[in-house]
């Protein structure tokens, strides 16, 4: 029983990871695509919406990874060999992001180094994601290899095909459109507003084509995506209500709303993930050679198991009051935040 | 090899990052404390520089926390397909520590003047404390693989898992202890050093005295209490790892009266060690509570499973010779307060503190590399070898230069940026017209 508690708890903290430090990637990436005259505007925007949370948010990935670890380590060893190089590719961007963001908050002079911390902070923000959505991708292609005899097959085309590089790019088009609809409602500007009502409209279409990119890529490369996604009905129908979702999202932006296009933002990424896991649940990574691990065939132990899920149960008591006045405390007066830290 | 080298490597950058970030916001909460009660705002300010200090290291602690959690796997997936369900708890239980610090710390960065402000002094404490839990667990879960325990081993299975009992493993408590009681006194002496730099170039000494003095005063108490916690771990590895503690001491013989030996060159050869200080039964004394019983040297271990014996001897005798040098500056400094104020004032006294800045860290490390390389062959002590447990791949020498190069480039950029701190000092806290 408790097995289903802690599958639960690795999906939720994906999704939140997906929604939460999605948004927070997006920042950066449509700090790229902004004009310079403007960025400096946006910066600040972007800061005092997420600076507060923006350790929180990154935690989801660490809860994840920890749960897969404890609870489920033939698959946490099975990722961490076969994709071992787009893993550490994506640690080279967390480490350079977190830091350059926290260089580009704390750094007690502002000079010519600020442009180096930008630059590092917009160019982290775009790989990261990008090589997260390749391992998520490279799970479920079915290239992981572990009877592969040579290094190219093992450990490089485990993860570079056209399917899963589509799945990376689909990932920064959707942060990007997160980031762009949170920010809409962060800004009392209506220049601004409009300009990320503008980014929005851009990245829900790079995510639009991307996602069609990506189906084209599943039928290259033999993956039975469209089958997975529209084979079933959880998968249409989830398909179905995040479309509908878009298309009343869109309208409530034409209609001023700020809070409500978040939850319907996150709404979509809701069903996102659902459709992309629902069809292949429990299984987690597919093999080459037909077989997969699976997160009730390759759990760790019954006693381990029990106390992962009562730890997280646990932890989730004293974590999510906590966050979510975090949260909420921070929504109410959000100028302040600004005066105090460019006060000096 | 170069999988070995890159995890000491990154455990060696999160061990100085986290060590500070765990133990500055309990200087910053002292701090903060007394602002609130005296209202004296060099208090205030000294708080306030502290907490970007904190906020520093705490993000780059984040981001090599991280990186540790995907390296354990990318570097040894065949241990953590074995180890990660027994040794696991402690690492769940940490992930819930570590997000309650990064709430309270985001509570605390952006909530001056916004909350309640005994609330707000609170968060602080909050990120001290659940941080402090964080190192504690963490270092459980290491404590594992010197003494492995919650589970049966049999025939190469891993059976009868209890994470709970290996949670709380034997040698849980004594590196606990030694391992937070180091964390206070390195980064304690580590701050004070560089507050003393700057008050003996007389640079805004009334905010740089009061920073020195809380820092120093926690660093001189836990350098004072560490050779306490340095004997419960002694006879803790004495009795789990005999052949950890034998390479720590250069101890070829088993053999009554067994002598501790201090300093020296081990001769692994004709298994001796030249030029060293003899002190004939102290070490059977010191392990076994009288002079006759012999302890195991290594001529008990068989030769495949010895630990590196130089390195191993080396790091032990500089991690306790730092450890005296620390407890001698800490009296000196206790009579300071007590005795000889004046003291505080003179250059040769702040010249002993500057020059202490980095010896607890030194001290840090040689302790880390004597748990570590002591424990050798094993990773996990007499259940699997470190040769067994490394990846598959090939060609992981390219990802240690990789990851050497960065964690080069971080360590040059949060010295770089804690020097633009300190220098901004007379702009942003020395002024009494603070914006806030």
């Amino acid at each position: 029983m408790m097995i289903y508690v802690v599958i639960v708890f690795l999906w939720v903290a994906l999704l939140l990871y997906l929604v939460m430090g999605g948004a927070d990637f997006g920042a950066g990436i449509i700090e790229m695509f902004t004009s310079n005259k403007n960025k400096s505007r946006t910066r600040r925007i972007m800061y005092n919406a997420i600076g507060p949370i923006w350790e929180a948010n990154h935690m989801w990935l660490i809860i994840a990874i920890v749960i897969l670890f404890v609870g489920f380590p033939v698959i946490y060893a099975t990722m961490s060999t076969y994709l071992h190089i787009p893993l550490t590719v994506m640690l080279m961007g967390i480490i350079a992001r977190g830091t350059a963001l926290a260089f580009r908050n704390y750094d007690a002079v502002h000079d010519n180094m600020q442009k180096v911390y930008n630059k590092i902070f917009v160019y982290s923000s775009f790989i990261t994601p990008l090589f997260l959505g390749i391992i998520a991708g490279s799970a479920v292609s079915g290239r992981v290899d572990p009877q592969a005899t040579n290094f190219m097959d093992a450990y490089v085309y485990s993860w570079l095909n056209w399917f899963s590089v589509a799945i990376g790019f689909f990932t920064v088009a959707l942060c990007g459109f997160l980031a762009a609809i949170y920010l809409i409602g962060e800004t009392h500007d209506d220049a601004e507003r409009k300009s990320f009502i503008r980014k929005a409209k851009i990245m829900n279409v790079a995510a639009v084509v991307a996602g069609s990119v990506v189906f084209i890529a599943s039928i290259k490369e033999n993956i039975p995506l469209v089958q997975w996604v529209f084979g079933n009905f959880i998968g249409i129908a989830a398909v179905s209500a995040a479309s509908v979702s878009l298309i009343v999202m869109w309208y409530l932006i034409a209609k001023g709303k700020r809070f409500i296009i978040r939850v319907l933002a996150g709404f979509q990424m809701t069903m996102i993930l659902l459709t992309t896991t629902y069809k292949h649940y429990p299984n987690i990574i597919i093999l080459k050679n037909g077989g997969h691990l699976s997160l009730i065939d390759d759990q760790g132990a019954e006693k381990t198991i029990q106390s992962l899920g009562i730890a997280l149960l646990i932890g989730s008591i004293f974590i999510l009051p906590a966050l979510f006045y975090l949260v909420w405390s921070f929504q109410q007066k959000p100028e302040q935040v600004d005066n105090e830290m460019h006060g000096h | 090899m170069a999988a070995r080298s890159q995890m000491a490597l990154s455990l060696g950058f999160h061990i100085i990052f986290s060590c500070i970030g765990m133990v500055m916001p309990f200087f910053m909460a002292v701090s903060h404390f007394i602002w609130l009660k005296t209202g004296n705002p060099v208090y205030q300010n000294v708080t306030k520089a502290w907490s970007k200090g904190v906020a520093i290291f705490f993000a780059t602690g984040a981001v090599s926390g991280t990186v540790l959690s995907f390296e354990l796997g990318l570097l040894w997936p065949t241990f953590m397909k074995h180890a990660g369900p027994i040794f696991g708890m402690p690492f769940s239980l940490e992930g819930t520590a570590f997000f309650i610090e990064a709430i309270a710390l985001g509570f605390f960065l952006y909530g001056w003047n916004r909350f309640n402000r005994w609330f707000h002094w609170f968060t602080g404490v909050v990120v001290g404390v659940s941080g402090l839990i964080s190192g504690i667990l963490v270092v459980a879960a290491n404590a594992w693989m010197n003494s492995p325990s919650g589970f049966d081993f049999v025939d190469g299975k891993y059976l009868n898992i209890d994470p709970i009992k290996a949670m709380f493993n034997p040698a849980w408590f004594s590196q606990a202890l030694h391992m937070s009681v180091a964390a206070f006194a390195a980064t304690g002496f580590a701050v004070a050093g560089v507050h003393a730099l700057m008050i003996m170039r007389k640079r805004n000494v009334g905010f740089h005295m009061p920073a020195f003095k809380i820092a120093a005063v926690f660093g001189v108490v836990a350098a004072i209490l560490q050779p306490l916690s340095g004997d419960i771990s002694a006879k803790m590895v004495a009795k789990r790892q005999p052949a950890k503690l034998a390479a720590m001491e250069a101890h070829f013989k088993t053999e009554p009266y067994s002598s501790l030996i201090i300093g020296g060159i081990p001769d692994i050869k004709n298994k001796k060690v030249d030029y060293a200080i003899e002190l004939p039964g102290m070490l059977s004394f010191m392990v076994h509570d009288d002079f006759k019983t012999p302890v195991t040297g290594l001529d008990q271990i068989p030769e495949k499973d010895q630990p590196p014996i130089a390195v191993t001897h080396y790091a032990f005798q500089l991690m306790v010779a730092l450890g005296m040098l620390m407890m001698g500056l800490g009296i000196i400094y206790l009579i300071a307060i007590f005795k000889k104020k004046s003291w505080f004032d003179k250059r040769w006294f702040l010249k002993l503190f500057i020059w202490a800045t980095p010896i607890g860290f030194i001290a840090v490390e040689a302790g880390w590399a004597v748990t570590e390389v002591g424990r050798q062959p094993w990773i996990i002590q007499g259940v699997m070898r470190t040769a067994d447990a490394v990846t598959p791949m090939p060609g992981i020498g390219y990802s240690f230069y990789l990851f050497t190069a960065v964690y080069f480039t971080l360590s040059l950029a949060v010295i770089f940026l804690l020097y633009r701190q300190i220098k901004m000092v007379p702009e942003i806290y020395d002024t009494k017209t603070v914006a806030h």
